[in-house]
């Protein structure tokens, strides 16, 4: 056999496997187990099969198990709100780094450098400057400031990546056509980077949707959906939890199934245009 | 491909417009840089105090190695670069500060920078999209232009779906279009296959002479410099070393840096002196009443209806005779045969001293 593959290749293969089963392996039980049966508790063996605790969770107009139901919109509010901003500050920011300005290094890192602070201290930082202030935390100010802190510096790196890759010449050349910076970036710039700020939109509402470290001292009164879980788990004795888990993967999927298809449908209206003549 | 090139040459010409100087002025150039000179944050100058006057309707190359400047003075003549010192003049306005799209200048990038995500038509409608030309009159213009290059029968293409050669054809469409009294290239054949190069750059010449307006176009290539060139400017570190007709330059380079880079040419130091001898006008046998030099051929290049040998003195200065095929054939010699090289002083060029 020429086309022998090396060693290394069994190896990383196994190593790659073994990585895919601790990443789905646990999250496939749990979706199991979210359809354990109504004797069934919260480990193996599955006890019949049922849709009893996807019941549970919807009984009582949704209001089966603690403050789900609630906890869920102000989620989905929080994330297309955040998800919304970050994609205006973020495509703002990187365009202003098309061109050097001073300090503009300063900024960058400074941008880049919140991510590694851990958020529970950015999240208690700003608690603590609110008191200071005098100020009562809520969702609509130091909710989504709080969340902006984690997933503006994401945006940036994302624009970043994207107009490194758009070549300088399409904006000179629109200059030399007669564009305004307005018109530049309506008809040439955003067209080339729509896909990106697609991505951005959905890095900016799955980093809030997820996010507790930062807003937990900021929310004000309502919890979000990360903090009702977390207050949920430790005091789970039914596989209720596990339903909750399915739900919101499925959520999530279908999120971003709607973005491949809102992605795909661009892309043919493309296809369309040029097989049109 | 011919086409019938009557049918609205008198559209393409530019429009007169405003703030031209008076009739009855004397406008003998379509371009004037006075003194220009560019430098990056204070660094060393990339342009030095360049000064250069194109006559009207002109083919202006500019020629010379990477980093001699050419392409920043094209981008300073286009106003994508700002001028640190001197002035641009664009038949007889000063537009120095002027914007890109305000100085009657259009640009052909290097990459050709068409917009990807706009069909052929739409690329060359752009500019007047921007000014909003209603979409049916903008569209029928556009068209015109695309015929003008031959690319009617593409105009709904995107780019990626085009050739080189024929985004090129939509690039030169596109700037067209901006009726520009100067139309800058910046290498614009440099991404072509050789075939092609030699066709797109006869279309360039018969396009420019057509709408009777001036080309600059930047190449490193000297053939395609002599090719083309109304007028030749060749430069070097940020300097023009000659500006002339192509014949000029060729016979008369004003420098042995000139001589070297345009090609064809032996700067050879000869009894104290330095000339510049045609590679077309040295032998390898002995002249009589001639330059005579001890030289070994190194290679020998046969290049169809001329053959061209290298050859390399006793100390070590190479040098290059071209002969015809009939006159080599008739005694060929061999690569590492001892010769005599050698030419008449008539053919010598001191460089004008």
């Amino acid at each position: 056999m020429l086309n022998r593959r090396p060693l290394s290749y069994y190896l990383l293969s196994t190593f790659f496997t073994a990585f895919l089963l601790f990443l789905y392996g646990p999250m496939i039980c749990v979706y199991l187990l979210s359809f354990q049966g109504p004797e069934g508790g919260m480990s193996f063996p599955m006890r019949g099969f049922s849709l009893v605790w996807f019941e549970t969770l919807f009984s009582a107009q949704g209001r089966g198990v603690g403050d789900l139901h609630n906890s869920f919109f102000r989620s989905i509010r929080l994330g297309l709100i955040v998800a919304l901003l970050t994609m205006l500050i973020g495509v703002a920011a990187g365009m202003s780094f098309r061109r050097k300005y001073p300090g503009s290094n300063f900024v960058f890192y400074s941008a880049i450098a919140s991510m590694v602070v851990p958020g529970i201290f950015v999240g208690f930082g700003i608690s603590l400057t609110l008191r200071l202030l005098g100020l009562r935390p809520d969702w609509w100010y130091s909710g989504i400031g709080a969340q902006l802190t984690w997933s503006l510096p994401f945006a940036m790196l994302i624009m970043f990546i994207i107009l490194g890759r758009l070549d300088k010449s399409y904006e000179e050349a629109a200059t030399d056509l007669g564009a305004s910076s307005a018109q530049r970036f309506q008809y040439v710039i955003l067209p080339l980077i729509l896909p990106g700020v697609i991505g951005i939109i959905m890095a900016g509402f799955t980093s809030s949707y997820e996010e507790s470290a930062r807003a937990g001292l900021n929310i004000g009164t309502g919890n979000t959906m990360p903090m009702e879980l977390t207050g949920l788990l430790g005091a789970a004795t039914t596989p209720v939890m596990f339903a909750v888990g399915t739900l919101t993967t499925l959520f999530m999927f279908s999120i971003v199934i709607a973005t491949l298809l809102v992605s795909g449908s661009i892309a043919k209206r493309r296809q369309l245009r040029l097989t049109a003549h | 491909m011919k086409i019938d090139t009557e049918f609205n040459a008198k559209n393409l010409v530019p429009d007169t417009e405003a703030g031209e100087p008076a009739e009855g002025t004397v406008n003998r150039f379509d371009v004037e840089m006075v003194a220009v000179s560019k430098s990056y944050d204070g660094g060393a100058r990339a342009v030095d105090e360049i000064s250069l006057r194109i006559p009207k309707a002109s083919y202006c190359c500019l020629l010379g190695p990477s980093g001699c400047g050419k392409t920043t003075t094209l981008r300073m003549l286009a106003g994508h670069e700002d001028v640190t010192d001197g002035d641009v003049l664009i038949h007889d306005r000063n537009v120095t500060d002027a914007l890109p799209a305000g100085r009657g200048t259009s640009m052909m990038f290097q990459s050709y920078a068409l917009f990807p995500h706009l069909s052929a038509l739409d690329n060359v409608a752009f500019s007047l999209k921007l000014k909003k030309v209603p979409k049916a009159e903008r569209q029928a213009r556009a068209m015109e232009f695309l015929k003008l290059v031959q690319m009617e029968e593409l105009a709904h293409r995107m780019p990626a779906q085009l050739s080189g050669g024929q985004q090129q054809r939509v690039a030169l469409a596109r700037s067209l279009i901006t009726r520009p009294k100067v139309l800058l290239l910046d290498e614009p054949l440099s991404a072509l296959d050789p075939f092609l190069r030699v066709l797109m750059r006869s279309e360039l010449k018969r396009i420019q002479t057509e709408l009777g307006i001036t080309f600059v176009h930047v190449t490193h290539s000297q053939e395609e410099a002599l090719a083309l060139s109304d007028m030749v400017v060749v430069m070097n570190n940020g300097k023009i070393m000659q500006a002339g007709t192509a014949r000029e330059v060729f016979e008369k380079p004003s420098n042995t840096f000139v001589a070297r880079f345009i090609g064809g040419h032996n700067v050879i130091e000869f009894e104290g002196r330095t000339v510049s001898v045609r590679a077309d006008k040295c032998r390898i046998v002995e002249a009589v009443g001639g330059r005579n030099l001890p030289a070994t051929i190194t290679s020998i290049e046969y290049q169809g209806p001329l053959v061209r040998i290298n050859l390399v003195t006793d100390d070590r200065k190479d040098l290059c005779a071209v002969i015809s095929d009939t006159r080599f054939f008739a005694d060929p010699p061999e690569v590492g045969e001892a010769v005599t090289f050698s030419w008449m002083p008539d053919d010598e060029w001191a460089f004008g001293a």
